[in-house]
């Protein structure tokens, strides 16, 4: 094999060499910098991050304050679904243009403003400034002011331009954004066992799935935020006993205000497999310290898991000794999934996250077996270096890491926002390996190039 | 339930009434213009993309473009930080750079400026002149355009690239290649360019296509990882282009324009221009073929001569079909020409034709196109899909003709939706639709005419099997 074909010719970058780490080389491991130059990172930018966060309310008003493409780009391409309004799923945009770059952009942004709040009747209007807006000096803040007096409707600026940061500090400005909205209506009818879903944005409906379980053992669930997410109930979200929050960074932020600021106490869940699961009932249970609650947890988590199990058994089957590579956003994310492969026999050789902080990194090297490479913040080019040398037979990860995963003749599994299968809970896991087994038990493998190498097909009898 | 398009539904779920918002733009029907940008550096072999700005806009492009090719993408960025964006981004360029060619080995390094390193007014040429200083002059060539979003769409950001990489390295030559003829394409399919570039060699010429983009977007399963993918029309063509003996320039919005590659290689190199449209439709193919045969001295070959016989015979066969019907159609300039000039000659009135970008003679462009009067034709330049929605339902079209973005109004409506152009998200194979020349429009002319009996039978209450 050339080392082309082993990816041994590909070498990591200097800059970038402490983000990558091998289980048991005993080195260094650095995560939370900020993106080096021309590496080709898979991170998008602080505006993306707020957008993601904010996204699925659907009865506010989005609009993009910048040139067109920052807005254009994310036009309804998530998976996050609304049970009534529909409005999140537009891409509104000031699209500025040359004039407005030399003379400012607020006159446009008002007029915009106020028109799109005439038509649609959104709730509230999140205003996203992007790079070059605090460039041209534009005062968003003032004109959301202005607009909020002239039509009664909270618009609310999002401090995310680009350049601020990752993804990550644009979930701090989206939690900040949706924090103006905390506290502004009453909390009458809520009950003492009520909690938020924070980190929950109802990809595929997850929400949904999850909001019944709690409703089944008895707690109210007050907001989801963001999943099919309303401005009412974000503005009364503060009358909730518990928060938990899955995703965890996107959400830690608000979920400390509301900590802080209300005295609600926050988990840290995941509805991710199985087990994850079943804990976040558990510990929802047990906060609450109510014994029925705990049986009728229980009793759900038999129920589900006898109505799944069979099915997933017989993939396991299958898919057993498979190895799997993924590159996911969030750490925690990266986590669930780990334990999730694990439980459908197959071992992860490789997992890296866009945004992971040390604490989570910790716990991810914990949970990996020995060799398994751990990557922050990762490119192209060093996926392929170790697809190839660890031989994968999955990759879990988003569209921009599909062509990776597909050209190598790997199988790949999307775990991201635009996915419109649902991955959660109880049943999302049977969805999940239905998902993997597909991918990885396709037919088509044996004529890739890389596969058909391995197995001696030749196809092109003249030509090797 | 068929949930009713949201450019026109207010938070309550009914009708936005009133006056229609126009200060904003709601889900534009453009891109920004790197991304056109980005999409020539991929025609070039060896070439790496480069974004000087903040990296959500390098991240989103490369995004945006992968879901249509389902090919790797990758386009560095100088990843401006806050700093950067005050005090102007050399150091990153710089260190960028060198990461790129460490990282990629590239032939070619193509830099586009973003909306942010231009409102900063970072001086391009004299970074790039630095760099090359500091470095001996060593490393691959570095190519710049300026690429602000806010002063075009992506079709702007295209057209510019080709110019800007011709004037760089297109050399002036005293000497012509007879059988050499340069092809600057609007932004088609891959399979458009491999069929042009067949064409060509049909009248024994060679080409040179600026972008060729065919093999880096839709290349074969690797069998080990290429840093930049294979294909694409090498530094050493590009450079012989001003010794060719003709441009075929395929795009009506860039005939009267100041300056484009082709008008670029007529002034400064003496090579004939001869400015054509998108070549969809039997008229303005005729025209491609007229002009291949000028120049290569030869009759239509007659493989090809029979293609455009079985094309007629197709249109007779089918006119019944599709005559009297009407389209509305959008996406980039050229292929909105291209396609409602098609339309027009088979008895399909376009009677909307959109494009986000701010076309300058809109209208007279199409009007020279177009068959007939323009009394039933808008035509929509700067448009957003909100209006251009706003528009349709009001006259109400047989069929709508566009990108993906297409979708939910033509499930609002009831109405097939016939998906061409970019970007094509919601079906495969988006990059192997082929609309070029009598074989192209052929394809697309089966499209057109199955969609109408398609829709015809789907609605109808007997469901018949024989049409
Ligand atoms: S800033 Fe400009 S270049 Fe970047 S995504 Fe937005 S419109 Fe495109
Ligand atoms: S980096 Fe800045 S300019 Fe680019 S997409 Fe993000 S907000 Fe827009």
């Amino acid at each position: 094999m050339t080392p082309d074909q082993t990816g041994e010719s590909i070498h990591v970058l200097d800059d970038r060499a402490a983000q990558v780490w091998t289980k048991g080389s005993g080195k260094e491991f650095a995560c939370d910098r900020k993106s080096t130059a021309g590496a080709v990172t898979q991170r998008a930018c602080a505006f993306c991050g707020s957008r993601v966060v904010l996204y699925p309310i659907a009865d506010a008003l989005h609009i993009v304050h910048g040139p067109i493409g920052c807005a254009v780009y994310n036009w309804d391409i998530r998976g996050a679904l609304s049970s009534g309004p529909q409005l999140h799923r537009n891409s509104f945009s000031t699209d500025l243009a040359e004039k407005e770059v030399i003379f400012g952009g607020e006159k446009k942004l008002k007029a915009s403003l106020i028109e799109l709040i005439e038509f649609y009747k959104p709730k509230a209007a999140f205003v996203y400034s992007t790079c070059i807006v605090g460039l041209i000096g534009d005062d968003v803040e003032a004109i959301c002011k202005q607009v909020t007096q002239m039509t009664g409707i909270d618009c609310i600026p999002v401090d995310s331009p680009g350049f601020k940061g990752t993804k990550k500090s644009g979930y701090q400005a989206a939690c900040e954004a949706a924090y103006k909205l905390v506290g502004t209506a009453k909390t009458d009818g809520i009950k003492k066992h009520s909690i938020n879903l924070m980190g929950e944005f109802n990809i595929a409906g997850e929400a949904w799935m999850i909001r019944k379980y709690f409703e089944r053992i008895g707690v109210q669930v007050v907001a989801t935020i963001t999943g099919d997410g309303r401005v009412d109930d974000l503005r009364r979200c503060h009358g909730a006993s518990l928060n938990l929050v899955q995703c965890s960074g996107s959400m830690t932020h608000l979920s400390k205000l509301l900590e802080d600021k209300h005295g609600i106490p926050m988990k840290r869940v995941s509805f991710f497999g199985f087990e994850d699961t079943a804990q976040a009932l558990y510990d929802t249970a047990e906060h609450f310290g109510d014994s029925e609650m705990m049986a009728r947890a229980e009793a759900l988590v038999r129920e589900e898991i006898a109505k799944y199990a069979p099915r997933i058994k017989a993939y396991k089957k299958q898919l057993k000794g498979k190895k799997a590579a993924l590159y996911v956003g969030g750490a925690f994310k990266a986590f669930s999934l780990v334990l999730a492969l694990r439980a459908l026999g197959m071992q992860t050789v490789l997992a890296g996250t866009q945004t992971g902080n040390a604490e989570d990194y910790e716990q991810l090297k914990e949970i990996c077996d020995p060799g398994t490479v751990i990557v922050d913040d990762s490119n192209p080019l060093e996926l392929a270096k170790f697809v190839l040398e660890k031989d994968v037979d999955l990759f879990i990860g988003g569209v921009k890491e599909r062509p990776i995963a597909y050209k190598l003749g790997v199988a790949f599994c999307d775990h991201n926002h635009e996915r419109k299968i649902p991955l959660a809970g109880f049943e999302g896991m049977l969805h999940f390996a239905d998902e993997v087994a597909r991918s990885v038990l396709s037919p088509v493998w044996k004529f890739a190039p890389r596969r058909s190498f391995k197995t001696n097909i030749h196809l092109n009898p003249g030509n090797d | 339930m068929i949930a009713t398009n949201t450019d026109c539904t207010t938070t309550e779920g009914t009708p936005a009434l009133g006056p229609e918002p126009e200060a904003a733009t709601r889900n534009a029907c453009k891109l920004c213009a790197p991304l056109g940008a980005a999409m020539v550096f991929k025609g070039i072999r060896g070439c790496l993309p480069f974004l000087h700005g903040s990296q959500g806009c390098a991240t989103y492009i490369r995004r945006y473009m992968i879901s249509h090719f389902r090919e790797p993408v990758d386009i560095a960025s100088s990843s401006f930080s806050e700093d950067d964006a005050i005090f102007g981004g050399a150091r990153n360029f710089e260190l960028g750079i060198e990461n790129v060619i460490s990282q990629y080995q590239p032939e070619l390094i193509g830099v586009a400026t973003t909306c942010l390193s231009e409102t900063i007014g970072d001086h391009m040429l004299g970074m790039i002149k630095t760099y090359q200083d500091n470095h001996q002059a060593e490393g691959p060539p570095l190519v710049h355009v300026s690429t602000p979003a806010y002063s075009g769409t992506h079709s702007d950001g295209y057209f510019a690239t080709t110019l800007a990489i011709v004037k760089k390295f297109a050399l002036p030559s005293n000497f012509r290649l007879s059988h050499r003829v340069n092809i600057i394409p609007a932004m088609m399919s891959c399979a458009d360019l491999r069929h042009l570039r067949e064409l060509c060699e049909r009248y024994g010429l060679s080409s040179t296509l600026l972008p060729d983009y065919n093999a880096t977007l839709e290349g074969g399963s690797w069998d080990a990882y290429h840093r930049i993918s294979p294909g694409g029309t090498s530094l050493e063509e590009i450079e012989e282009m001003g010794a060719s003996t003709a441009t075929l320039e395929l795009s009506h919005s860039q005939a009267n324009v100041k300056q484009s590659a082709g008008s670029y290689l007529e002034s400064a190199c003496a090579v004939p221009l001869h400015s054509l449209g998108w070549p969809i439709g039997i008229r303005l193919s005729d025209q491609l073929f007229t002009s291949l045969s000028e120049i290569s001295g030869r009759e239509m070959p007659s493989e090809i001569a029979d293609e455009r016989a079985r094309l007629v015979d197709a249109y007779v066969d089918a006119h019944k079909y599709v005559s009297g019907k009407t389209a509305a159609l959008y996406g980039e300039p050229d292929f909105v020409i291209g396609m409602a000039a098609f339309l027009s000659e088979i008895g399909v009135r376009p009677i909307l034709c959109a494009t986000g970008s701010k076309t300058p003679q809109w209208k007279e462009l199409l009007h020279n196109e177009i068959e007939g009067d323009m009394a039933d034709v808008e035509a929509l330049a700067g448009v957003d899909h909100a209006k251009l929605a706003s528009r349709t339902r009001e006259r109400k079209p047989d069929l709508l003709i566009g990108s993906s973005k297409g979708y939910p109004l033509a499930r609002e409506l009831g109405i097939p939706l016939l998906r061409c152009g970019f970007p094509i998200h919601d079906r495969i194979g988006g990059q192997r639709q082929l609309y070029v020349g009598y074989r192209g429009t052929q394809q697309i002319f089966d499209r057109v005419v199955n969609a109408f009996l398609e829709a015809k039978q789907e609605y109808s209450e007997t469901g018949y099997s024989y049409l």
